[in-house]
């Protein structure tokens, strides 16, 4: 029985690949048309509608492959018969469920097709990974993660994952576009994303909605910690790291609010903290030492 | 050419207050706070002594020098260090001196009544005006009054301001991080932590004596060691039976707390510790106690009893040491133990499951000197052998003896062991009280917006707004409150 279901997850998550996939090149034809549309003489007649109609179909298949991972992860955790976050395998598609989720969630609020290309990209880069590299046979879960706070925990932790990487991508964009308005004018297919002011107050609003979440995580972690390990707080390398991405991004925070710091300068820093989490993730889950690494990654 | 630039002289008292302006200001702090990421970092690629001690000795013995250097800078105590901690008590007392004189400023401004409405409205941002019909002051009143707002009421014109909680959070969010500080300190100066390992149907009683390793803070005392006494009456453990990983460890206990005559039965897991006030003992790990019998040549019995031994794999081979010391000359017994029998080409005996289905005791004996009384601490896993001899290696089921040219060792059987740790802490209410109350607040100043609005009603009616930090969504709230003026809801 469970084992139908674990192969019934994986055929989600590759039924989710193969969506994503054609997100991604929808998006292509969308960025390669708006490129022709903004160089073309805008007085010619120039049918733009074909345009938004690709952009409608990529974002659509974002959403069907959003709907497919997120079954995957739920047919794993009940192949496991437990929350789907027991090893590497498992966070990463999680991981990639809840990137292109903030990036969906955003969608609602601000304009931000131009950057499903993107999204698309690390989704896809994240599922491959997860699937080549640390796919493990679903398994129950070792005493020490048989607890509910790692529903509360890890679902923190992974929402604020998701949410800081896409302010991260908003922040490069940022970078990116600065650099080339300083050399002069736009290209052409970069007049169409949004201003740097845009830009530069939307990654803040990100990270401002989630560093609550972030902090509730790392708490949630010691509280779990207490009663799991006997400490709540004990330098473990996860825990390190969890605090200087924390304090990086309240410096950010600060930086921001109280010493008034916008543009360039604060990106960097929202890029520099970004950073702290992805090694957070990478390094030490593979090549870490600490209570964080279990058996098989 | 140079050009003297006259100072005027500060003296101490004007220096003291020029250094506590600059520490205490926003860029200080921040500095600060990026400092203590950055330092935090080498901890989590260095080893540290807290955590992985046998680690550290393993870089002193790959490379001495570099290590010598390392450890003059605390990098194997990084966050007991005094750079770490100079950091860290600098951004604190920043932190003080941010907050109070804001707490206090805070206090006052609270209590103020909003500033009068300005002259000009129309200079204001969200302005706008048309004919008055008489009773908009009334329900502009009424709105505010609904929604919260603090007013002052003036010729005609009411100046309301909300958003004070922004700054309320903000504060409270700075202060409880003070406080899980405070906590911590509280639980390092009177906190204890110690671990014990218990054989299955072997009681512990909680005195400084029983414990294996004990760590207590300058100001605990053996005294507030709680009055508590277990005995370990059952060890579960459950293993995947396709990869060994564990699957559930029980612990039942015998409890007696105050009078240890009267005892209750209790279950300790490794998500559940057994709490008992600020005191919690948990589960920490587990292993194998082979149950041996040592005679020495002429049959008198010179030790037995159950011996722990260390786990060493997911599978539970074990390694130990039997020493006994009392036997003339002097035998030791290097060992190992595997819970599930079977031999490998490479490694020789290993074991293949955690759990005991063909137990078996390999044993090296060595006769000599075991080096117990040359003063220098010794492991009790190991033996020292450099002053004995081997005088024979043998592979034991249960029941089996070994015979060897001055004695003999009987393998009756095994135990399992838990190892306890019992940790007193008694300020970590405080740094969870300061966690809850960080986050209310920093939700509080993330999610209110300070903001004015200003009405005058005369021939005409005026209204304008203001968003402190340009704050966004006063829009839609203006909407909100001229549609409520002429009345279209």
């Amino acid at each position: 029985m469970s084992r139908t279901w674990a192969y019934l997850s994986n055929y989600l998550v590759y039924s989710s690949m193969a969506v994503y996939t054609l997100s991604f090149f929808a998006h292509a034809i969308e960025t390669a048309w708006a490129v022709r549309v903004t160089t073309e003489d805008s007085k010619k007649n120039i049918d733009y509608k074909r345009t938004e109609k690709v952009a409608r179909i990529a974002t659509a298949m974002m959403i069907l492959g959003f709907v497919l991972l997120f079954a995957g992860v739920v047919a794993r955790g009940v192949s496991a018969g437990r929350v789907p976050w027991g090893n590497m395998y498992e966070f990463s598609i999680t991981g990639a469920m809840a990137f292109s989720g903030a990036y969906l969630a955003a969608l609602r609020k601000y304009d931000l097709r131009w950057l499903g290309l993107l999204v698309s990209i690390a989704v896809l880069l994240t599922l491959g990974t997860a699937i080549a590299v640390l796919y493990r046979p679903s398994a129950p879960l070792v005493p020490a993660l048989k607890s509910t706070w790692l529903v509360i925990h890890v679902s923190a932790a992974i929402i604020s994952g998701g949410v800081f990487l896409l302010a991260n991508a908003i922040a490069a964009a940022y970078l990116y576009l600065d650099a080339m308005e300083s050399r002069g004018e736009r290209t052409a297919w970069a007049k169409r994303l949004p201003s740097l002011e845009d830009l530069d107050q939307l990654s803040y609003r990100l990270v401002a909605f989630v560093f609550p979440l972030w902090t509730f995580a790392v708490i949630a972690g010691a509280i779990w910690a207490e009663s799991a390990w006997g400490r709540y707080w004990g330098w473990d390398p996860k825990e390190t790291w969890a605090f200087i991405t924390w304090v990086a991004y309240a410096a950010y925070l600060h930086a921001r609010v109280t010493v008034g710091w916008r543009g360039r300068k604060a990106a960097w820093l929202c890029l520099f903290a970004g950073s702290t989490f992805l090694f957070n993730y990478v390094y030490v889950n593979i090549w870490g030492t600490g209570k964080h690494t279990y058996s098989g990654l | 050419m140079s050009q003297e630039i006259e100072v005027p002289e500060l003296g101490s008292v004007g220096l003291l207050r020029y250094g506590w302006r600059q520490l205490t200001s926003m860029r200080t702090a921040l500095i600060l706070l990026l400092l203590l990421g950055i330092a935090a970092i080498p901890g989590s690629l260095v080893p540290q002594r807290t955590q992985n001690p046998i680690k550290v000795g393993e870089y002193f013995k790959n490379s001495p020098e570099l290590s010598k250097w390392m450890d003059r800078f605390s990098l194997f105590d990084v966050y007991g260090s005094p750079w770490f901690s100079a950091i860290y008590i600098l951004l604190f007392i920043s932190l003080i001196g941010c907050v109070l004189p804001r707490t206090i400023e805070h206090f006052h401004a609270a209590r103020a009544l909003p500033p009068a409405t300005p002259k000009n409205l129309d200079r204001m941002e969200h302005h706008s005006s048309w004919t008055a019909q008489g009773d908009e002051l009334d329900k502009a009143r009424a709105w505010f009054k609904s929604k919260r707002f603090r007013v002052l009421e003036r010729d005609g014109s009411i100046s309301a301001e909300k958003g004070f909680t922004r700054e309320t959070g903000n504060l409270f969010f700075h202060l409880a991080l003070i406080l899980i500080l405070l906590g911590i300190s509280f639980s390092s100066l009177f906190g204890m932590r110690g671990m014990a390992i218990v054989n299955v149907g072997e009681r512990f009683v909680n005195t400084t004596t029983s414990y294996d390793s004990l760590n207590y803070g300058k100001l605990f005392s053996e005294s507030n060691l709680s009055d508590f006494a277990l005995t370990v009456d059952k060890f579960t453990a459950k293993y995947n039976v396709l990869t060994s990983a564990p699957e559930d460890y029980t612990l039942e206990v015998s409890f007696a707390k105050d009078d240890l005559t009267k005892t209750e039965k209790r279950t300790i897991k490794v998500n559940s510790p057994l709490k008992l006030g600020n005191t919690s003992i948990y589960l920490q790990a587990n292993g194998y106690s082979p149950v041996v019998t040592v005679r020495d040549s002429k049959g008198n019995v010179a030790m037995q009893g159950p011996v722990p031994f260390l786990p060493q794999d997911a599978n539970l081979r074990s390694i130990g040491a039997i020493k006994v010391p009392d036997a003339d000359p002097q035998i030791g017994f290097v060992g190992s133990f595997v819970p599930t029998y079977s031999r490998s080409g490479a490694d020789g005996a290993v074991s293949v499951f955690p759990e005991a289905l063909d137990p078996r005791l390999l044993l090296a004996a060595w006769v000599g000197d075991l080096g117990l009384d040359s003063g220098v601490p010794q492991s009790v896993y190991r033996i020292d052998t450099s002053k004995m001899n081997q005088v024979g290696l043998k592979s034991l089921k249960p029941g089996e003896t070994f015979i060897y040219p001055q004695g003999s060792i009987t393998f009756e059987g095994y135990l399992q062991w838990v190892n306890l740790e019992i940790v007193n802490d008694p300020g970590k209410n405080y740094a969870l009280l300061g966690g809850i109350v960080a986050i209310l607040g920093l939700l509080a100043s993330l999610f209110t917006r300070r903001r004015r609005i200003w009405i005058r009603v005369g021939k005409s009616v005026e209204v304008a707004g203001l968003a402190k930090n340009a704050a966004p969504g006063l829009e839609s709230e203006m909407a909100e409150f001229v549609a409520m003026l002429k009345g279209e809801k």
